[in-house]
């Protein structure tokens, strides 16, 4: 989109204000502002677009720059409509009115309330609601703004934002069809111009871009979401600073600085990306040298999971029972189990492989029988065993499949991956891979 | 001289946007547009003048689709009606909606509302709905206590009343619409063919059947006139030069501009979805461009049309879309049957070991967050409700997404690589 924004109706130093604060999204500004117009606006409008495309971003500023009467509420922070009316009431009539709802309204009461208080004060201007983070289920269930509103009220205009498309919205006889619009997503070059932006002033504006584009190279097949993408920059920065502060490399040995940041940046996909370590620890673990900071311990790591032994022994007979089917069992657990027919034994299909399915929920004795064969020494069945098995449950490494009331056959469900699983087994030193059915 | 055209182009600009929205929301200023009701609206008028001056009881429903004009002809008839000043003085009008009054109990306080009865009702208890609607009617009869005022009640979205506890409103309003207490006229509008099905046994039998049909018998010439009335610029426009350039403008002569308004019309004939349209062809108007051209209906109409999902497919990241293709395979395959991350990954994984190419090995974590993120979306969506006890990777899913969208999507998607590409086409020969 060449030029600026040029609207004839609205003051040019706003409009070249809000072309600056709106970078990338120019054609979306100009069809809004078209289409809002200067008395009166279409009554209802549908944004949606992926997230962190600037769909609120665009209607904040230019309804902020060009000051039109505006309300904007968040449907996910707004939980009982009672709160998206309180809102609503407050940013355009002021505390007074928003007293005058009742305790539980309906949306009838709000309603009369804001007609009341629009022929006390009528307007010039549309009113904007702005609606954000729409989600379908809340939309139908809370029946809060919705574009009925704008039909039943006059002046008004309703503006929805969200990441689901309005199909899912529509209710099921129809109602006042409100004008999509879509926010396309950010391209490539679009995402390197906008977080060139926000570049550190001690460092060139080239050199930052370089950063952003190895990033992008690293981050961009994975997530495109620019809050997101914002965020690693930040966080990743100094790291990539630092050959040029310890003074190993200049700002043009792109080369050099690529090999310093990349496995970096891989190891905060694995990490930071998925919030198994917080910023701040990351941010710590990259101050500390290199031979002190050990492996970073993410939320699920497995090593300040410390069970006992009797417990890993029966986590991992709550595996095999969950992932191998009961006929298989003597062939494993059997010491001597005699000839049994290959074909019948052999036949999986790919479709059925427990470890796609999920775990399938096993009596309690056949744990305990499983648990006793795969045990080295001679254990006594006493009530320490059973209370790990009830620690297990309470951890949530086991799942109970049964009812409460079933005291004598009690079912269960082992709930750990195959990872957490194998590590376990390392540890005491058990291979469990031989004993399981999907990967004979 | 500039200074003048410049001022003339800025009013120009904004005429028809305020033009465009006015005939939104007050209905037609045109008269020559005003659809013609005819029996109809004389049927409705005769019935409500009847409870107005001779106190009789009706009962009406008007059914019609969405943007059929029911509302504009109530208004239209009410308008007609209050002309006369007998009428005028003495008849209440209640007007509800099943959008705003979702409850028995709030219609109620509404109707005490309208009829201006808070002082008179006060702090009373009542033990039943009837007793209520009972206490308010006669408290609308006039000082002789001869006769009681005619009160309207205009039921908007009546399908919505219908499903109210025991519908004791609508029960309530028809028997006093039955019995000679107080003359009403109850008038419903709604866009539901089978309304009636709806209606309990005893309500419908005090219902007096009778249905008025607004249905659109518009042709597609019809259609273009209307399209060009609703741009023309009035002979009261303040630049008479300008007002005929843009008339002379006016764009329906033009083929492909017809053949975008003849799919407009296959697909709703309705005015309501045709205002989107115009809609979004004014707003490509700008003060450099004082006109609007074929090229902007083109454009306006492909907005229209176009698949949102598609829209939303464009801006997934690769991973996601491999994922997506992933499921599209294996609903080919096992023909719609429900999947779940762990398949999904599975297939992944067959797809990344025939191609060896090491840059889209992820850890699983990261193919969650990703499989996470299509759920929010909601191009996929879970069989069971999420409180139930199996584990996020096992959980059964659908996808909502159609092989021809995927398909159409992965065309326009931005720098697809062509391995991608070809392993969403070239299923069968590589699956053995």
């Amino acid at each position: 989109m060449t030029g600026p924004l040029q609207h004839p109706g609205y003051d040019e130093e706003k409009l070249r204000k809000i072309a600056e604060l709106l970078p990338c999204r120019e054609v979306q500004a100009e069809l809004l502002l078209s289409l809002m117009g200067q008395h009166r606006s279409y009554p209802a409008i549908f944004i949606y677009g992926h997230r962190a495309s600037g769909k609120s971003h665009t209607i904040n500023m230019i309804m902020k720059e060009l000051e039109l009467p505006h309300v904007m509420v968040s449907c996910v922070e707004c939980l009982s409509v009672a709160l998206l009316f309180e809102q609503v009431l407050l940013s355009f009539f002021g505390a007074d009115a928003a007293a005058l709802l009742p305790r539980g309204p309906s949306l009838s009461d709000f309603v009369r309330i804001y007609r009341q208080q629009c022929s006390d004060s009528p307007a010039k201007q549309t009113r904007y609601i702005v609606s954000a983070k729409c989600l379908s289920a809340a939309f139908s269930a809370n029946n809060g703004i919705s574009p009925c509103f704008a039909q039943v009220e006059d002046n008004v205009s309703v503006i929805l934002l969200s990441e689901i498309v309005w199909d899912k919205f529509r209710p099921n006889t129809g109602c006042f069809e409100p004008l999509l619009l879509h926010f396309s997503d950010y391209s490539k070059g679009e995402l390197q111009q906008i977080l060139s932006k926000d570049r550190h002033p001690s460092y060139s504006a080239e050199f930052y871009s370089s950063y952003i584009n190895i990033l992008l190279g690293v981050f961009y097949s994975v997530c495109r979401d620019l809050r997101e993408l914002r965020h690693l920059a930040a966080l990743n920065f100094s790291k990539f600073c630092e050959p040029l502060e310890e003074g190993k490399a200049k700002e043009s040995d792109t080369h050099k600085l690529w090999r310093n940041i990349e496995p970096h940046l891989k190891k905060a996909m694995r990490t930071v990306y998925l919030r198994e370590v917080s910023s701040l620890q990351w941010e710590k673990m990259q101050e500390m040298e290199e031979k002190e900071a050990g492996a970073v311990r993410g939320l699920s790591a497995h090593t300040h999971v410390e069970l006992p032994y009797y417990s890993k022994f029966l986590l991992i007979a709550a595996y095999l029972a969950s992932y191998n089917p009961a006929r298989t069992d003597k062939r494993f657990f059997v010491k001597h189990h005699g000839k049994i027919k290959k074909t019948n034994f052999l036949k999986k299909n790919e479709k059925t492989s427990n470890h796609l399915l999920g775990p399938k929920p096993f009596p309690l004795d056949r744990m305990l029988a499983i648990f006793h064969s795969v045990v080295d020494s001679r254990v006594a069945p006493s009530a320490s065993i059973f209370s790990q098995i009830s620690s297990l449950v309470t951890l949530q490494l086991l799942n109970q499949a049964s009812h409460d009331d079933q005291l004598d056959a009690p079912k269960y469900k082992c709930a750990v991956s195959m990872d957490f699983i194998c590590a376990i087994s390392r540890t005491v030193n058990f291979d469990i891979v031989k004993y399981l059915y999907d990967f004979l | 001289m500039c200074i003048y055209f410049k001022c003339v182009e800025i009013c120009a600009f904004h005429v028809p946007i305020r033009k465009m929205t006015n005939n939104i929301e007050q209905g037609c200023p045109n008269v020559a547009l005003r659809p013609v009701f005819g029996g109809p609206q004389v049927h409705l008028l005769e019935l409500l003048r009847r409870t107005a001056l001779h106190g009789e009881s009706n009962s009406v429903l008007l059914v019609g689709p969405r943007g059929a004009g029911k509302t504009m002809l109530l208004k239209s008839v009410l308008k007609e009606l209050l002309k006369e000043k007998d009428v005028n003085k003495t008849l209440m009008q209640v007007h509800l909606n099943g959008l705003l009054q979702t409850d028995d109990k709030i219609a109620l306080k509404e109707i005490t509302r309208q009829l201006h009865l808070e002082n008179v009702v006060g702090d009373k208890v009542f033990g039943s709905f009837a007793e209520n609607l009972a206490f308010l009617l006669e408290a609308l009869k006039k000082g002789d206590r001869s006769s009681s005022r005619p009160v309207l009640f205009l039921l908007d979205e009546f399908d919505l009343f219908v499903h109210h506890k025991n519908q004791t409103l609508l029960y309530n309003l028809f028997d006093v619409s039955q019995s000679a207490q107080a003359p009403i006229a109850v008038v419903g509008l709604t866009c539901r063919l089978d309304v009636l099905e709806l209606l309990e046994k005893r309500v419908k039998s005090r219902f007096s059947h009778r249905q008025i049909h607004l249905l659109s018998g518009a042709t597609f010439p019809d259609y273009v006139q209307r399209v060009q009335s609703k741009l023309w610029l009035p002979e009261q426009f303040p630049d008479q030069r300008f007002a005929h350039e843009w008339n002379n403008s006016a764009l329906c002569e033009d083929k492909s501009v017809e053949d975008a308004l003849q799919r407009h019309f296959n697909s709703s004939k309705d005015f309501r979805s045709l205002h989107v349209l115009l809609m979004l062809c004014l707003s490509r108007v700008t003060v450099a461009k004082p006109c609007i051209k074929p090229a902007d209906v083109l454009e306006a109409s492909r907005v229209c049309f176009a698949d949102a999902k598609a829209n939303m497919l464009h801006g997934l990241s690769i991973l996601e879309l491999c994922l997506i293709i992933a499921m599209k395979h294996l609903n080919d395959v096992y023909e719609g049957e429900p999947f779940n991350l762990q398949m999904v990954h599975n297939e992944f994984k067959k797809f990344l070991q025939r191609k060896s190419s090491t840059i889209y090995h992820f850890e699983p974590a990261v193919v969650m967050k990703a499989f996470e993120h299509l759920q929010q979306l909601e191009l996929i969506r879970p069989l069971d409700s999420p409180g139930a006890r199996t584990q996020r990777e096992f959980q059964l899913m659908r996808l909502l997404l159609d092989t021809s969208q995927i398909m159409e999507a992965l065309q326009k998607y931005p720098q697809c690589p062509t391995d991608v590409k070809q392993w969403a086409m070239n299923l069968q020969l590589n699956w053995l």
